[in-house]
Order: structure tokens, then C-alpha cells, then sequence
């Protein structure tokens, strides 16, 4: 929190106009359409590529996530892509040249109930035994990872005792963007902004372009990287995908001084709490329980989320409110990304990320690069291919990633 | 609060209701007769559109009866109710 914050430069990519043509066109310039776009280029030398963003670069769920990085998660397919995401957010200022503020601060899960207690223990095991640095605390021990805790027997939902990963972390997801963002573009990407994708040519089986709000594009692989508004991109090519849409809400307090030296997070009373750089507590809720793409949620699920963030941080009784807004994410039926192909020959999926796509955002540009490049999955996403739906080889993360990221 | 009409209770706010998806899904005539790509389509695929959705709500902290409205997911305005 004492970091200074860089200065930038003016701009970092150029801002061109469509080309008629690419190789391959990424759909959506959020932090996975330019970490594929990246990756693309650095690790498999393709760089006539364009990712069409409808907004700004990195304005829809990559400006509205809580920016919480770890990789404890209970399951081999899972802990394995989130690990090995981890392990890319290590090395990626260097590799970026670029400074993230990558900062790991650790993340607490709290345990609230016996029930709590036994699943937060056995994905502890689990992590372990996947090589992932997983700790149980007692209540007192986390306390003193986190002074400001709340761990007194007389609370609604006591703190029972908490998972810890101390490499987990923060980074700032603004530069984690434009890092990516610089460094497509110096290989040769357009990035291209303001262009809304408002259709898929496919003919007999394959696709062959876009078609656009700046005109028709054709492709030679199209990528779909469009979180919360890939069923609609995805319809538009006759599929219809096991994702629903819907408002994730976050805020953050006025600018405080250095409070919170680390990660809480609690899925029983639904918040999630760190503290930026700069200093503004970030919070962040459970999904609002409809479908909806309109980027904002209902007041109760703040209002519940600011109640919880209260009970197990009474020092923040008197922080001020400064903003809320919401996303749209894409959740799945077993709350686990979709990255692979589809019946569609050469569009490509990298999708249902739902509340916790930022922490993935290097392996998944990494894995879906490889998937486009290759024309099969990676071996780390192989598990989260859309055949699961069929097979029913679901990987169940609602314990670990359902609520909270 | 956004306030919900419930058929049968009016207007009350959304905290009282829970969501149940998409609506008019109708449980398969043969489930026996399915492919697995079919029943996993039954299982696991809803609608997800951007625009007027046809979805059930139940009134569970209310009258506890469930009905179908039709909201659009983009202004999250309710366009109309019905039993």
C-alpha cells in the first residue's frame, strides 16, 4: 500500500482502424482476449491478429473484479490451472516489462460453522498434496495475519478458524491490461476499440468472419473471449451454451490509510475484502440472483454484504461508501470455466470464468492461445472442454469458487 | 429495493422472492430415448438472452407460490406477470 503508483506514458498500443482480414480475430479486449492475444504471438509467432473490443480496452469485468489471485482451489483439474496461473503472475512484470503491482499479501478463507471447518480442512489436504501452500489457522493465528479481524466467540457467525495461502494475493488490474495490451501490440495486433461485433459468418459448419459496427471482417479463426455476453456472441453462430448471465457487485470505501494487510474472504456471510494501493477498501458480494446484463445489481445484496464486511471488521464501521457498480459474469453449472473448441469448426470458446476469471487471466490467455494455435485444448484446460456437459466429467467447484473470488 | 408483483400478493420487494431460471422447461417426454448430448442439453442448457427473458420467480417469503414474468435482463424492468 506504500508502493508509489508509476507514471505512464501517453499511450501504450496505437489505436487502429480494422483491417479487412486476420488470421485470427479475438472477440472481447478484456485481460483474457489480450493475455490470448499475447500469448498468441510470444509463444506460437502468430501475430496477424485483431481483438475487437465494443467499449474500451479492459473497461468490462477486468475494471470491475476484486483482483484477488490465488490457487486454492479442491481439485486437481482446478488447482493445477490456477497454480499454474499463479506461478505466470509470478514471473509476469518481469516478463511484461511492465509493473502490475503484484502484491502477494496472502488470502484467509474463513470458516464459520463445524461444516465450514471440515471442507476448509480437507481442501487444505488437497492443496498440499497438489504442491499448493495451504495452512489451517486457528482463530487467534489469524488474527495475527490480520489484526483487524474479528475473531471474538460472540459474533453471529464466529470465526472458526481459516484456510491460508500466503502466496495468494492483489494486483492492479488496470496495468495487468495495459501490460498485456503493450506488449500485443508491439508485436503487430490491432487492437481495436469501439467495434461491436453484431454477427458470425459460418458456412457449411465453419466460421469465416465477423461482422462488425466498423464493417465485415473475415478470419481465419475466430475467438470468443466475451465473459458475461459470450451466449449472445455464441448464438449468433446457432450454439447454445451451458452459461447464464449474471451482475456480480463490488465497491470500494474513500482512500484510508494501510488497515488491511492482507486477503479475508468468507463464502458463508458473502464478502470478500482487501485493501488497493492506493488505499480504498475492496469489496465484493455474492451474485445477484437473476440473469441480467445491465452492469449494475439489486441495493439488498450490498446491504448484506456491507452487514457481513461489518460483523467481522468492526473497524470499518465509519469508512464511507464511494461507488458500487456490477458485472456480468458467466457462471457454469459446476461454477468451472469452458475453454476448448466448439461444434463449430475454428471458433473457439474461452468462457464461464463466472466470478473468478482475473486470477486466471495469464494461464487463461496461455491455454487459449495454445487451443487456437493448435487447434486442440492444452493439456492444463483439457478438463474444461464443453464435451464435460455431455460426458458429465463436471469438476464441481462450487465449494471453492461458487460466492467468493 | 426493486419492488416485484406477485400475482396473488401485489407489489412487494425483491428480498421476499427467489429466482427459478428460465420458464417453460418442460421435463423430457422419454428421458430414455435421449442421446447423452440431449439429456446433458435438458440438464445443464438455458436460454441466456440480453433482452425479455420469460423466467419463473417463487414468492417464498410471501404466499410461496411460484410464477412466470417476463423481464428484460438488460433494464431489469418487468414487462409483465402471469400465474
Amino acid at each position: 500500500m506504500t508502493d508509489a503508483v508509476p507514471r505512464m506514458p501517453g499511450f501504450l498500443w496505437r489505436n487502429p482502424d480494422p483491417r479487412r482480414s486476420y488470421d485470427v480475430v479475438i472477440v472481447g479486449g478484456g485481460g483474457h482476449g489480450l493475455a490470448t492475444a499475447y500469448y498468441l504471438a510470444k509463444n506460437h509467432g502468430i501475430t496477424n491478429v485483431a481483438v475487437l473490443e465494443k467499449g474500451w480496452l479492459a473497461g468490462g469485468n477486468m475494471a470491475r473484479n476484486t483482483t484477488i489471485i490465488r490457487s486454492n482451489y479442491l481439485w486437481d483439474e482446478s488447482s493445477r490451472i490456477y497454480e499454474h496461473s499463479l506461478k505466470l503472475w509470478e514471473g509476469l512484470e518481469d516478463d511484461l516489462g511492465f509493473p502490475i503491482l503484484f502484491s502477494q499479501r496472502g488470502v484467509l478463507n474463513l470458516a464459520h460453522s463445524l461444516a465450514d471447518v471440515r471442507e476448509s480442512k480437507r481442501r487444505v489436504y488437497a492443496n498440499r498434496l497438489n504442491g499448493i501452500d495451504a495452512q489451517w489457522l486457528e482463530p487467534a493465528e489469524a488474527a495475527e495475519v490480520c489484526p483487524i479481524l474479528n475473531v471474538s466467540p460472540g459474533t453471529r457467525y464466529p470465526v472458526l478458524g481459516a484456510t491460508y495461502q500466503p502466496r495468494a494475493g492483489i494486483a492492479k488490474h488496470d496495468y495487468v491490461a495495459w501490460g498485456f495490451a503493450r506488449r500485443a501490440d508491439s508485436y503487430g495486433i490491432d487492437l481495436i476499440q469501439d467495434c461491436e461485433v453484431t454477427g458470425l459468418d459460418v458456412r457449411h459448419g465453419r466460421v469465416t468472419g465477423v461482422r462488425t459496427t466498423r464493417g465485415p471482417i473475415t478470419a481465419g479463426k475466430v475467438a470468443l473471449a466475451a465473459a458475461g455476453h459470450t451466449s449472445v456472441l455464441a448464438g449468433m453462430a446457432g450454439l447454445t451454451l451451458p452459461v447464464q448471465s449474471h451482475p456480480l457487485q463490488a465497491l470500494v470505501s474513500e482512500l484510508l490509510e494501510p488497515v488491511h494487510p492482507t486477503v479475508v474472504m468468507s463464502n458463508a456471510v458473502h464478502v470478500y475484502v482487501s485493501q488497493a494501493h492506493k488505499g480504498e477498501l475492496v469489496m465484493g458480494a455474492g451474485i445477484d440472483g437473476y440473469n441480467g446484463y445491465g452492469q449494475r445489481g439489486s441495493f439488498h445484496v450490498i446491504e448484506r454484504q456491507m452487514a457481513a464486511a461489518l460483523e467481522l471488521f468492526p473497524v470499518f464501521a465509519r469508512a464511507r461508501l464511494l461507488r458500487t457498480w456490477a458485472g456480468i459474469v458467466d457462471t457454469t453449472p459446476d461454477a468451472s470455466p469452458i475453454v476448448g473448441l466448439t461444434p463449430v469448426e475454428d471458433l473457439y470458446l474461452n468462457c464461464g470464468w463466472g466470478t473468478g476469471g482475473f486470477k486466471a487471466t495469464p494461464r487463461a490467455g496461455w491455454c487459449f492461445a495454445h487451443t487456437i494455435a493448435t487447434g486442440r485444448p492444452h493439456e492444463i484446460s483439457a478438463p474444461f472442454t464443453l464435451d464435460r456437459f455431455t460426458t458429465g466429467a463436471l469438476v464441481d467447484e462450487h465449494g471453492a469458487a461458487g460466492v467468493a473470488h | 429495493m426493486q419492488l416485484l408483483t406477485c400475482p396473488w400478493c401485489g407489489d412487494r420487494e425483491e428480498a421476499e422472492f427467489r429466482y427459478g431460471g428460465q420458464a417453460g422447461v418442460p421435463y423430457p417426454a422419454d428421458p430414455r430415448a435421449l442421446s447423452d448430448a440431449e439429456w446433458g442439453r435438458y440438464l445443464f442448457v438455458r436460454d441466456n438472452p440480453a433482452g425479455p427473458f420469460a423466467e419463473r420467480w417463487v414468492h417464498s417469503a410471501g404466499c410461496r407460490r411460484w410464477f412466470t414474468a417476463v423481464r428484460d435482463t438488460v433494464t431489469h424492468e418487468f414487462l409483465r406477470e402471469a400465474p
